[in-house]
């Protein structure tokens, strides 16, 4: 693996972790695209040599594992699933409420609009 | 039977594509899920009885070496989960035709639904780690579609919930197979307790720990349970049944799977808090909540911290009692959401402030909630006496005291949270309403509710057999080195 695979990936997986953590589904799906090009990357880096091919060839002495190309492939049309199935999800949130951010858990709200606990938490007025 | 593995997987598919092409006649549909779902059933328990009597079942596809081959593996341990998922998951397909809900008439319904059995049936019989990790994404792709099948305001909010955090479980997932990749060079299960024994220490604490958190979140353990209790109850009740009753169960047999065989001994200490930490903090939010629904996906939570607290004590007697535990609570948490969908039908909710007096309405649908309420919390004469004095014995026998003081507590609350339900719901005098007697729902529903009442009845007649199965089944799950337990890694 080179040291530049190896930054790529740190940087796909930071963004990806940054964008995930966020509220509003676009956002997240970004996030989930970018995390997954970065799991990708790095199945393809797990035991093989970058630029050598993955079969036997004539006269190429050198072959990588052609495993990981396998697995990669598998994990590109898992992904491709995900996000559109995502996206699909944030339309129709969209068509009901106008936006897609992701709202608190029901028993949550419950609870927050309870009169004692808005007061524990100096509930603004 | 050598090459017949994969149909278990290979069927439900091919009926879920069967199903999208007849999406016109719900008839067809159900004709073609109950002949898929009964022919997988029937032949889970003969692959069962084979197992036990022969010995493992292997298939390769495509006739590659084992390493490289899609591999699928029957074991004892995934014989038996591959019974139990399919019976359930039967029975609740039949419940679904039953109540007819809008859900099921939906026809993409009968194709996910499918899918469902395919990826359950495949993360039980998967022989390498990448396939385990396709199969949870099939599985865990039908799941999506089931729960936000109405694509109402409530299942979306909650949907996207549960979609967001198990795609980025499986993101943690497909890392963790890239680097046991990278440092082992295989993926195969039966390979990899022999190449990761001989990895750095540090090394291997790194990818259990990766494994056991993907896996933690699929079997909702303490730290990552959050996603649970609040995406179950939005999904239709016999959906809800099969997700309360399995899907964190594959998690559990996912971990089961990479402790024992793979990662023996290590991180003990950490399992046995987070058990601990589980068990209670679930029955806790289980007694805080006011709706059925809600506080029994708490006690899915809760319940997983015993399975975990076995797998943490480790050795043949805690793995066996684990494999006893999860056969009892499958049916068990399955028939409680059943009985719960009977309620919901007649009533329209399950909260239990609007509901009074069912048990004076139905007594024998008190009965059905009854008897799975009291195996759960783990009185004697049910089966979850014997998985939770099981899961006890050993912790004794350890001298891990505090956990079985934790356990014994968490099932008094358990027992405390049941009679919530018990009177809230069915104690108390009936509403004044102009309902007659006896509760309206489909006799189809009521059924197969009895059937999987019966079913945890018979766990518990059959304690001794059963836990026969599950010693042997926890003597193969022992690492080949023999190693006497104990003696750590130098």
């Amino acid at each position: 693996m080179s040291l530049a695979q190896a930054a790529l990936i740190a940087v796909l997986f930071s963004v990806g972790t940054f964008l995930v953590l966020h509220r509003s589904l676009t956002r997240i799906i970004l996030g989930v695209g970018l995390l997954g090009n970065g799991v990708n990357l790095l199945i393809l880096t797990s035991g093989s040599v970058p630029g050598d091919a993955p079969i036997l060839g004539e006269g190429a002495t050198d072959l990588t594992d052609p495993v990981p190309q396998a697995l990669v492939l598998t994990a590109i049309v898992i992904g491709l699933a995900i996000v559109a199935f995502l996206l699909s999800m944030a339309y129709r949130s969209w068509t009901i409420d106008g936006n897609d951010v992701v709202e608190d858990d029901l028993s949550d709200r419950r609870i927050a609009a309870e009169p004692d606990v808005a007061e524990d938490f100096g509930e603004e007025t | 039977m050598t090459g017949g593995l994969a149909l278990f997987v290979a069927a439900p598919l091919a009926g879920t594509a069967l199903c999208f092409v007849a999406a016109r006649s719900r008839t067809l549909q159900r004709s073609v899920a109950l002949v898929v779902a009964v022919g997988v059933t029937v032949a889970s328990i003969a692959l069962l009885v084979h197992v036990d009597t022969v010995g493992p079942v292997t298939t390769s596809m495509g006739g590659w070496p084992d390493a490289i081959s899609i591999t699928f593996v029957a074991d004892r341990l995934g014989a038996l989960m591959l019974v139990i998922g399919n019976v359930m998951m039967l029975a609740v397909l039949v419940y679904a035709i039953g109540q007819g809900s809008r859900d099921e008439q939906s026809p993409w319904y009968a194709p996910a639904y499918l899918a469902l059995i395919a990826g359950v049936s495949g993360a039980f019989l998967a022989g390498d780690l990448f396939n385990l990790f396709v199969c949870f994404e099939i599985l865990l792709m039908a799941s999506y579609v089931l729960l936000t099948l109405e694509g109402s305001d409530d299942q979306i909010r909650s949907g996207t919930t549960y979609v967001v955090l198990n795609v980025v479980e499986s993101l943690v997932l497909v890392t963790g197979v890239a680097l046991v990749f990278a440092t082992t060079g295989t993926l195969s299960m039966a390979e990899l307790p022999e190449r990761l024994a001989a990895l750095p220490d540090g090394v291997a604490l790194g990818l259990s720990l990766l494994l056991l958190v993907a896996f933690g979140l699929k079997a909702a353990v303490f730290p990552l349970f959050s996603w649970l209790p609040d995406s179950y109850p939005a999904a239709p009740s016999p959906v809800s049944a099969v997700f309360a009753g399995l899907l964190t169960k594959v998690g559990v047999y996912a971990i089961l799977r990479t402790q024992t065989q793979w990662f023996p001994d290590s991180n003990r200490t950490l399992l046995l808090v987070v058990a601990a930490a589980t068990m209670v903090v679930g029955v806790v939010g289980a007694i805080a909540q006011a709706d059925v629904k809600r506080i029994l996906s708490f006690h899915i939570v809760s319940q997983i911290g015993y399975m975990i607290a076995g797998i943490a004590l480790g050795g043949v007697a805690a793995v066996a009692a684990v494999v006893f535990y999860v056969v009892h609570h499958i049916p068990v948490k399955t028939s409680l959401f059943l009985v719960d969908g009977i309620v919901e039908q007649d009533e329209g909710t399950s909260a239990l402030d609007r509901l009074s007096g069912l048990a004076r309405r139905s007594g024998l649908l008190a009965v059905l909630f009854l008897v799975p309420a009291l195996s759960l919390a783990g009185l004697p004469p049910f089966s979850g006496f014997i998985g939770k004095l099981g899961v006890v014995t050993v912790g004794l026998d350890q001298g891990e005291w505090w956990i079985v003081a934790v356990a014994l507590v968490v099932s008094i609350l358990t027992l405390v949270s049941m009679m919530k339900i018990w009177t809230g719901a069915f104690w108390g005098a009936a509403p004044d309403t102009d309902r007659d007697g006896v509760l309206r729902h489909h006799p189809l529903m009521a059924a197969v509710t009895w059937f999987v009442v019966a079913l945890t009845l018979a766990v518990a007649l059959f304690a001794g057999p059963i836990y026969g199965f599950a010693e042997r089944t926890a003597a193969d799950l022992e690492p080949v080195a023999a190693t006497p337990s104990g003696g750590g890694a130098p």
